[in-house]
């Protein structure tokens, strides 16, 4: 639906659904994932953990494990003591200190690391485990988070002198002069509290570090389940005080991350430390209960959302009091974006309170989509007013949702929109849905007594943020001797088939065929610095830096064939890796034989002409972020007497410009939408009042399964996107970030009638049974 | 701890080693065989990760101590293909997208492969219920399933 952006050569593989490159070798089990590496003499750890939530250590006694055959030390604490300076990341900065690695005098969430044991093996390890005493003095946890902020007799960090659990408090802040006034004159104000539960990332590897420091070479290797092996090289530089040209970092295969594996945290550390101290290789690997009580969690916000609405059902002015739960050691603090909160709306006013808050639980970390509660909230808030009001929630979304026509839209929170096409991908869903259609389906249901319901929900993505270290993507193209292409990025992929988007980019741009380029990523020993995969910003900023390095090497190409041929550069052309005189197809040169004037003989080269055929490009967007927007459609049926919600339909409208490759594009898609659905209907992080978990094996948290899941229906619209200049806007967290509240709100429309305003989640079966008990409808 | 002899043909070829009897397959695998592609991801027989076929059947190989499959014959991911041709699962996997970053990828390749195996022409419901064994968290089952469907389909073809 826009017009194609330029591109010098002819767009043979982007915009096609070519196979990965990364397949074949996940296929058949040679992946390389970090416990798949061995390196020889490595030793193995475990962490001692804390089981319970709050108390002071009073006693740690080491000396049997220590004792143990084939244990090679014990450490605690104290061992650590002075043995690392600067605790922190690129992007988050330095006031977000990553802990100390073990617990020093007392423990504030279960799973909090108190000793780490090194051993042979990783049985000997967890044998030495359970010969540690360890006596805690217990005190009462603060565990939940929407009244931790106002405990004063209970302080997480007391130890450390804070005075409270808010570690930022914002008052009710106007972003509108004329706020009050709108809800005063409004004909109707609806408020309600939305509250989305806790549910973490799961990655189907867990986190895992094999660190090997050589005191001989002064140099530090590691190979990380990481999302960004240059923040890892960058972190432990400041952590040891040495300089980053002394620690190489790799991951060749990362087995998922979503945000989990964006930053290093304790127990990364505490196992670079031991391998220093040690002078041999240590390896971690998190085991599932770890990964589950003791990575970093995600979600559990509330926010009381109010809605100025006028007798044209137009809404005038959203606020919202919004508090995050951050646990007892956030990772990072990712929570609400409060200026998205209107979403891609035309509500013109808005204001905001927010409280983040400690508490005696796991620590939050990003998780695809970190600042996704402005979405779940104002979805969820806005089925709740059409509900109050008697509209339609589609008609109440098409009367105020943004359209290509609207833009560029400043919102009140002052984000810009440009390209962005809301209401057309509501139309676009509907219609794929067909509404009228499922509507009479529904009135006829309803009066059979069936519990049938849609769930609609709209977003906009900020994708490709401007965050601290996160504004660029370098990429280096070089053409090897033999002709074939090598090109080096500062990515680390985790899932994202960066070896195959980049690849069509730069095979597009350079002439030559995709299976003649090989992508090098997660490597700081030889690709360009890059912030890391995540942020749904690849495509954008990798693909732009691929595009730019690509087209240089495309010049330097043409000049020495140019040279070659004896004929003018502007009129020649590369097609498959040959440079061809255009019209003149039998006066052509071979890669190779450009390669070779380029390299061997070099020497021959007119002076004008540089050797080689290499260039590096750093790639910057021409604004930030890069919209990105979807419609999401559910359709729920909940039996009656299991009270088990039945996804029926779900259907993405999105619109992330141009596609690089449209089947991984589905394929993030899929991949978000269904961690959305668990979120909802079977995922729930669970802990009792004394702060335990009791979700801490996959028999207690519920992932989605193929019984679970339903069909995916994928609709596309293409707005290239002007702040890069292959049109792309990235998508990657969309599908996570739309999809909880088009669930909740669809199990919302199907228990209305019954009287029930769904107002939170998780909606599994008990919760979707303990709302019906309460309305005296079970 | 005692060490005990153990001895299993693991993709045709006879292999030995000395194992503590706690020794689980899987570790035996991925440490005394250098067989990596079979990955462990939860450790207590959900995730399906650790799928390998012992003496023909789907098996959760961190269920089962190495000194149990003793005498057996083992196939992981590594023994599907042929040379360079991928077996019709994994060749289906990679046309229809099923897999993403790759990590449950070995353990529902083995599955769907011996699933197939006892049932070539599964309905919808059946192929359901028989790769819900395994967990995936990157592509929402949609390409897997496709995959699958894909498989089976091609296999009914090749003997048609």
């Amino acid at each position: 639906m826009s017009t194609t952006p330029v591109t010098s050569a002819a767009a043979r593989y982007t915009g096609q659904s070519v196979h990965r490159k990364e397949d074949r070798r996940l296929l058949t089990g040679h992946g390389q994932y970090v416990d798949d590496v061995a390196v020889a003499g490595t030793l193995h750890a475990a962490f001692l953990r804390s089981e319970v939530a709050r108390a002071a250590i009073t006693e740690l006694d080491v000396t049997a494990a220590r004792e143990l055959p084939g244990v090679v030390a014990v450490f605690t604490s104290q061992d650590f003591d002075g043995r690392f300076g600067e605790a922190w990341h690129t992007m988050l900065g330095e006031e977000l200190q990553v802990p100390p690695p073990l617990a020093i005098t007392d423990v504030r969430h279960v799973g909090d690391p108190i000793a780490l044991v090194v051993a042979e093996s990783r049985y000997i390890a967890e044998d030495a485990i359970e010969l540690i005493e360890v006596d805690l003095d217990m005190a009462e946890p603060v565990v939940d988070f929407a009244t931790a902020g106002a405990d004063t007799d209970h302080i997480v960090h007391g130890a450390w002198g804070f005075p409270s659990n808010n570690m930022v408090e914002v008052p009710f802040t106007p972003l509108s002069p004329d706020l009050d006034a709108a809800f005063k004159d409004a004909d109707n104000v609806v408020e309600c509290t939305i509250r989305q539960n806790r549910y973490v990332c799961v990655p189907m590897e867990g986190r895992g570090i094999l660190a090997s420091w050589s005191a001989g070479r002064e140099e530090l290797e590691i190979v990380c389940s990481t999302q960004s092996v240059h923040e890892t090289r960058n972190f432990f530089g400041r952590y040891l005080g040495i300089p980053e040209g002394q620690v190489r970092v790799t991951a060749r295969d990362v087995g998922g991350g979503f945000g989990q594996k964006m930053f290093m945290f304790r127990e990364e550390a505490a196992i670079v430390l031991a391998s220093r101290l040690l002078g041999r290789p240590v390896k971690w690997i998190e085991d599932r209960r770890e990964n589950l009580v003791a990575a970093a969690h995600s979600r559990n916000e509330l926010g009381t959302v109010r809605m100025a609405v006028d007798g044209d059902n137009v809404i005038q002015a959203i606020t919202v009091d919004h508090i995050a739960d951050l646990g007892a050691y956030p990772a990072c603090p990712a929570i609400m974006n409060h200026q998205l909160l209107p979403g891609p709306y035309k509500i013109p006013r808005l204001g905001f309170s927010m409280a983040m808050v400690w508490t005696n639980t796991m620590g939050k970390g990003a998780y695809r989509g970190p600042w996704m509660f402005e979405t779940t909230a104002r979805e969820m808030a806005i089925d709740h007013a059409a509900r109050k009001l008697g509209v339609d929630p589609v008609e109440l979304r098409r009367k105020n949702l943004l359209s290509l026509a609207d833009m560029p839209f400043t919102s009140p929170g002052g984000n810009t929109f440009i390209e962005s096409t809301p209401l057309e991908t509501l139309e676009q869903a509907l219609e794929i849905l067909d509404l009228d259609a499922f509507r009479r389906e529904q009135a006829a249901a309803r009066s059979e007594g069936r519990l049938l319901g849609l769930g609609v929900s709209v977003y906009i993505e900020p994708s490709s943020m401007q965050a601290p270290g996160l504004a660029s993507e370098g990429a280096t193209v070089r053409v090897e001797s033999s002709g074939k292409v090598v090109a080096f990025f500062g990515t680390t992929s985790h899932g994202q088939s960066v070896e195959t988007t980049m690849a069509q980019i730069v095979a597009d741009q350079l002439g030559v065929d995709y299976d003649d380029v090989t992508i090098v990523q997660a490597d700081t020993q030889s690709t360009p610095w890059g912030p890391g995969t995540g942020g749904s910003r690849t495509a954008v900023v990798a693909g732009g830096a691929a595009r730019e390095a690509a087209l240089a090497v495309r010049e330097k190409v043409l000049a020495v064939a140019a040279n070659v041929l004896e004929a003018a550069e502007e009129d020649l052309d590369i097609e498959h890796g040959s440079v061809v005189v255009k019209g003149t197809p039998t006066k052509t040169v071979t890669m190779r034989q450009v390669a070779a004037a380029a390299y061997r003989d070099a020497d021959a080269l007119p002076p004008e002409l540089s050797a080689g055929l290499e260039a590096t490009a750093r790639f910057r967007p021409q604004s930030f972020p890069t919209w990105s927007n979807a419609t999401h459609v559910c359709v729920v049926e909940i039996d009656r007497d299991t009270c088990i919600p039945k996804i029926l339909r779900y259907i993405v409208s999105e619109d992330c410009g141009r596609m690089i490759n449209p089947q991984i594009v589905e394929g993030q898609i899929y991949g978000g939408v269904v961690q959305g659905i668990g979120g909802v209907v079977l995922e729930d992080f669970v802990y009792d009042s004394d702060g335990n978990p009791l979700t801490t094996t996959f028999v207690d948290y519920l992932l989605p399964t193929t019984t679970e899941v339903p069909e995916i229906e994928v609709g596309h619209l293409e707005t290239d996107s002007t702040t890069n200049p292959g049109g792309f806007k990235g998508m990657g967290e969309g599908g996570a970030i739309g999809s909880h509240a088009a669930v909740a709100n669809a199990i919302g429309d199907a228990l209305a009638p019954l009287g029930i305003d769904v107002l939170s989640t998780p909606l599994g079966p008990n919760d979707i049974h303990r709302l019906m008990v309460e309305a005296g409808a079970a | 701890m005692n060490e005990t002899v153990v001895s299993m043909t693991v993709n045709g070829d006879q292999r030995t080693g000395n194992v503590e009897p706690r020794k689980i397959l899987a570790d035996f695998l991925r440490e005394d065989c250098g067989l990596t592609g079979t990955h462990l991801g939860c450790e207590h027989g959900v995730c399906g990760a650790c799928t390998i076929m012992l003496d023909g059947r789907a098996t959760r190989s961190c269920l089962v101590f190495a000194v149990q499959a003793d005498g057996s014959d083992v196939t992981t991911v590594e023994g599907l293909a042929a040379g360079d041709e991928l077996n019709p699962v994994q060749e289906a996997f990679r046309a229809e997208h099923g897999l993403q970053c790759g990590f449950c990828t070995p353990g529902f390749v083995v599955s769907a492969t011996a699933f197939l195996d006892r049932n070539p022409d599964p309905t919808d419901d059946e192929l359901r219920e028989g790769l819900s064994g395994n967990l995936c968290r990157c592509t929402g089952y949609q390409g897997i399933l496709r995959a699958v469907r894909a498989a089976a389909e091609a296999t009914k073809a090749r003997t048609a």
